[in-house]
């Protein structure tokens, strides 16, 4: 490991065992932190892998099924009956932070309107209507699932830069100040030493 | 504090399902008019459902929206079923995160 370039003076020691002090104690706090995170996201991306899951098998069901049933309606009428929603699901978008990562964290809060379908049921078919039911009941599904997902990116991206953060001082902070401490304590020693002798010489040849 | 709206950008008439229940719904044939689409909306839109089949090439772009909290975009499974891209998402954050995948390999 290279040495810190100071000069070897009783200052720069103090001042370098201060800097040693500071980087042990953040390496220690980062690596709790990057635990923790880890800890976290090991969760949320269980509960991710089971909402993705779930979503993804009714989802593409439900497409599916209002595809065909809207096949068989004619364009137009199809367009005016679904223009206007049955239910205004609405979402509250906050933000709340886990492990100091500001991440998404959205409410929904539904309000039913007038109940049942906005369109006259002779005009659609009833394949559609129970799509529609069921896009309803998915929503504030496929909304925890946008919220988790983006939450676990998030906290990917910070375990990653935090894992950056403990190596840098693990492998190359603290031990380029140990190695610099190492050198200018022998070094004063050194100088302490010829000092001692220098006095010693002095001496014996009056 | 501010409320959200919902949008769904797809690539076909099936996504009007969801202007049904309260949410925007945008046809995009292909991945450059889903990317005009989602430049334009992602300051007015906080929740944005793309379909995979418009996310999967769209992958680089849609990283940009990983600094911020919102908007939050997600990809969503079309009628034709899941192409596995979401998962494969999820396999790369976890990957990228942990270094191992303590999911998807029992």
């Amino acid at each position: 490991m290279t040495r810190l370039n100071v000069n070897p003076t009783r200052m720069e020691l103090k001042k370098l065992k201060a800097r040693l002090n500071t980087a042990t104690r953040g390496h220690k706090l980062l690596k709790d932190k990057s635990d923790e995170m880890v800890r976290r996201f090991s969760s949320l991306i269980r509960e991710n892998k089971r909402l993705r899951d779930e979503v993804e098998r009714e989802l593409s069901e439900t497409l599916r099924k209002f595809s065909i049933a809207r096949s068989v309606t004619p364009a137009y009428r199809a367009e005016t009956a679904f223009s206007m929603p049955s239910e205004a699901i609405k979402a509250e978008c906050e933000t709340v932070s886990v492990m100091g990562v500001v991440v998404p964290k959205v409410k929904l809060i539904n309000e039913k309107r007038s109940g049942g379908l906005p369109y006259a049921y002779s005009e659609i078919t009833s394949e559609a209507d129970s799509s529609v039911f069921k896009a309803a009941a998915l929503l504030p599904k496929m909304v925890e699932l946008a919220e988790t997902e983006k939450t676990v990116r998030m906290l990917a991206d910070e375990i990653e830069r935090n894992k950056r953060r403990v190596n840098a001082l693990e492998y190359v902070m603290i031990p380029q100040l140990e190695e610099t401490i190492k050198y200018i304590k022998s070094k004063l020693d050194e100088n302490e030493r010829a000092a001692v002798i220098r006095l010693m010489k002095v001496k014996n040849k009056a | 504090m501010s409320s959200g709206k919902m949008a769904i950008v797809g690539d076909g008439d099936y996504i009007m399902v969801f202007k049904a229940v309260g949410v925007s719904a945008f046809p995009a044939e292909n991945e450059t008019k889903a990317r005009d689409t989602i430049r334009k909306i992602a300051r007015d839109y906080q929740i944005i459902f793309l379909t995979e089949e418009l996310a999967r090439p769209l992958a680089e772009f849609l990283k940009r929206f990983d600094e911020q909290p919102y908007p939050l975009i997600l990809s969503v499974p079309s009628k034709n079923g899941s192409t596995g891209h979401g998962t494969e998402l999820l396999r790369n954050a976890m990957e990228r995160a942990l270094g191992v995948d303590i999911l998807f390999n029992s």
